[in-house]
């Protein structure tokens, strides 16, 4: 498979972690885009200095060839994964411990 | 550059009072399932030669399958810092997350 074709099948995977399989929804609250919109930016930054110094040199046969701040777009798609996955893992932790400030302010459990 | 994002977000941890090194647990048991998607991610794009590294560049500890250790603390990192933002978000604007 080529860069490209798994960077969007991780972006769906993220997606259907958050939706399907933790019914975390992160993806539907402000509180996430606001956050990743930071967070992207900053990897335009980090990741221009890796692919603009060549630290990381990518197969031109295994990517589209558009690129971003010397990077190939599938960063970004890359990039968007890793941080779904990780905030929908972050929040369903988060459900489970019942670690929050506001602990006993929401519906009672069983 | 991982120093760069780990004293960047210092300060969210420290004086914001996001609270995230303080629960670690919950970090690392974030970071876990992450961290193996993306080695495994890592392992094939290598093999594939999708990506490479300037080996002039790292500081040549690389393990096993060809994955320089920076890479495996990228993957440490970067989510941690995703975290850090997304967690001084919610403490600034009080937006609800899901966990409450």
């Amino acid at each position: 498979m080529s860069y490209t074709a798994l960077a969007l099948t991780g972006v769906v995977a993220a997606v259907l972690l958050d939706v399907v399989v933790l019914r975390t929804r992160v993806l539907t609250r402000r509180v996430f885009w606001v956050s990743y919109a930071i967070v992207v930016f900053f990897q335009l930054l980090t990741n221009g200095w890796l692919t603009g110094r060549d630290i990381v040199t990518y197969a031109e046969s295994e990517i589209i060839g558009l690129r971003v701040a010397f990077a190939p777009v599938e960063d970004l798609l890359f990039g968007f994964s890793m941080v779904v996955q990780t905030i929908a893992w972050w929040v369903w932790w988060g459900r489970r411990s019942g670690d929050v400030r506001a602990r006993g302010a929401g519906p009672a459990g069983p | 550059m991982l120093a760069f994002c780990l004293l960047g977000t210092l300060p969210l941890e420290l004086w914001l009072g996001v609270r995230v090194y303080r629960r670690w647990r919950r970090l690392l048991l974030t970071l876990l399932p992450v961290v193996a998607v993306l080695v495994v991610w890592d392992l094939y794009a290598i093999a594939q030669g999708h990506w490479e590294f300037d080996p002039a560049q790292t500081v040549g500890l690389v393990l096993p399958g060809g994955v320089p250790v920076e890479e495996l603390l990228f993957f440490l990192v970067v989510p941690t810092c995703a975290v850090l933002s997304f967690e001084a978000v919610r403490r600034v604007k009080g937006w609800p997350a899901g966990d409450e």
